[in-house]
């Protein structure tokens, strides 16, 4: 089966992120970007299903500007067999990004579609299970372990209070969690191999998407700093301030 | 029009984070309704018709609902959404599958954990793990919105709405439940503690956690963990604090071997106070911390134990 996998171009998530001065949003001119984290463990685990004969090919899709061609190289260097750019310049939100996949889907009918459960750069957690809704397909959010079978896939995912198995009939969505696998760096060769591999380009305009924003940004603001704090010598002074300045136990 | 809020509910109890859920809710106007789906859930629902504030509850009994599938429980929020202008639930590993699909499936944005409502179509909520503030409006007909459950007070007790029979929307048959293994403690939930011990990669190893939970027991407080550390294996996924973990904002947050990533500050940096113990002084911990204290945790912790024993 084919693995469809999308793959998001963020600030890295080591980078702290300045705001604009005019609200407008955060400074990504001259920051370091990356592929999202989560994006990279859905990369990771669809090669390792296609390792385990339990995949022939994984494609890897991005959607936005040129250069989010760097991300699905980064894929394509890990190990996914080629690429799909949706270029556009919008501003895309998660419906739209779903709608986008969608439309991709439609083109490479996948069984299995697999991405990151979040974004570190918006930290939205939707565009996984909006694709679901969109394509009427089974949906696994927080995934922490795959087991493929016939005709359906049982999967293991991250909840609240510990650990929920659910059987999932494919086709489907499943978004990853941290501990689904650790993805594997890319090494020299394979990063000299990816640069061959295609990368098919494509637009909103050809996919029929209307990519217009839903949500209206009013405006982006540094969050309040917290006041500085104190420190103290030692395990009896702390336990006395908060006894006694902060009140707290 | 009405709000319609989607209970965090495992049939015989309705979750804490409702009641949050349900104070987000109010701010943004008209009457609130919450929807139990379960099966045998009439108690959830007797739970949630006492929560201050709700008009009317909704409840939605039904095999389908038994483990509050994900396909079936937006197919049912789906089905009720004519009636309503916002469609809300806690921002959990529940409430973070169905709102997005339900939204999806209403063709409308959805709005993730939302920290502050603005007015009923304008709500705040961070980005870049908590290093911006974003201030945005819905401007689809259905405001689709998901509750960061720290970021609001509970809503009290004391009330006593109706409780109203809705048939279900059936299974959708994409997905049925195989099992869960939950994390067993009388510990309160890491979401809604007032005091929250979290152990970081300085912990050393998972069997060094039972130092932090002594602290955590005399407290009345629950136990965390930073990413490194659930990295690392020493605890369960489930205590992770930070940016794709937990969001908390106990009264008392106090990191032990806990360098301060990014990532982890974006999940308590809110806590109304911080301490910070650990043996690295340049630790980025120690400026967000209100008290530091830079010690070997392996000393401090005892010692801890023993100070908070003599006065409590």
């Amino acid at each position: 089966m084919k693995i469809l996998v999308a793959v998001k171009r963020v600030v890295d998530a080591n980078v702290k992120v300045r705001v604009k001065a005019d609200g407008s949003g955060v400074e990504t001119a001259n920051v370091k970007m990356a592929m999202n984290p989560f994006c990279e463990i859905a990369v990771e685990e669809a090669i390792r299903l296609r390792e385990a004969g339990k995949a022939t090919e994984v494609i890897a899709v991005s959607c936005g500007p040129a250069a989010c061609q760097e991300t699905i190289r980064t894929a394509l260097a890990m190990g996914a067999d080629r690429g799909i750019h949706v270029q556009t310049d919008a501003d895309l939100q998660p419906l739209a990004v779903a709608k986008l996949l969608r439309a991709v889907v439609a083109k490479e009918q996948p069984p299995l579609v697999i991405v990151g459960k979040q974004a570190v750069d918006d930290d939205c957690n939707q565009t996984g299970q909006m694709l679901a809704a969109l394509l009427g397909w089974a949906q696994a959010t927080f995934a922490s372990k795959i087991v493929p079978g016939d005709g359906t896939i049982e999967v293991t995912r991250e909840v609240d209070a510990g650990l929920e198995t659910v059987r999932i009939k494919m086709p489907a969505v499943i978004t990853t969690d941290l501990r689904l696998n650790e993805p594997r760096y890319a090494s020299l060769p394979n990063i000299m191999k990816a640069k061959k591999k295609p990368i098919e380009a494509l637009t909103p305009e050809q996919l029929g998407v209307d990519p217009a924003p839903r949500l209206k940004t009013i405006k982006i603001v540094e969050p309040p700093k917290r006041k500085t704090g104190v420190l103290v010598k030692s395990v009896a002074e702390l336990v006395d301030k908060l006894r006694n300045e902060a009140k707290v136990i | 029009m009405s709000i319609l809020v989607l209970a965090e509910n495992d049939n015989a109890t309705c979750k804490p984070a409702t009641a949050n859920a349900v104070t987000a809710a109010l701010a943004m106007g008209a009457d609130v309704h919450v929807l139990v789906a379960g099966q045998a859930c009439r108690p959830a629902a007797e739970a949630a018709a006492k929560i201050a504030g709700v008009a009317k509850v909704l409840l939605a009994d039904d095999a389908a609902y038994a483990h509050r599938l994900t396909e079936n429980l937006a197919a049912l929020v789906v089905k009720l959404a004519p009636g309503y202008s916002h469609l809300v639930a806690a921002a959990t590993s529940c409430g973070k599958s169905v709102m997005p699909r339900a939204a999806a499936l209403l063709d409308v944005a959805q709005v993730s954990d939302i920290s502050a409502v603005e007015g009923p179509d304008t709500f705040v909520r961070s980005v870049y793990a908590g290093n911006a503030l974003a201030t945005v409006q819905a401007t689809d007909k259905i405001k689709v919105v998901t509750v960061r459950v720290a970021a609001f007070e509970a809503a009290g007790e004391g009330g006593s709405a109706p409780i109203e029979v809705t048939a279900g929307a059936g299974d959708t048959g994409l997905s049925s439940f195989v099992g869960q293994a939950l994390s067993r403690s009388e510990r309160p939930e890491l979401t809604s503690a007032r005091i929250v011990v979290s152990g970081g990669r300085g912990m050393q190893s998972g069997d060094n956690f039972p130092l932090l939970e002594k602290i955590a027991d005399k407290l009345g407080g629950a136990v965390g963990a930073s990413r490194a550390a659930v990295d690392a294996g020493f605890v369960p996924n489930e205590y992770q604090v930070g940016q794709t973990g937990k969001i908390v904002a106990p009264d008392l947050y106090i990191a032990v071997g806990i360098s301060g990533a990014i990532q982890h500050l974006a999940g308590m940096k809110d806590s109304k106070v911080i301490v910070a113990i650990n043996k690295d002084e340049e630790a980025p911990i120690f400026q967000v911390a209100d008290y530091g204290l830079v010690a070997d945790l392996f000393q401090a912790v005892p010692e801890l134990d023993a100070e908070l024993a003599k006065r409590s």
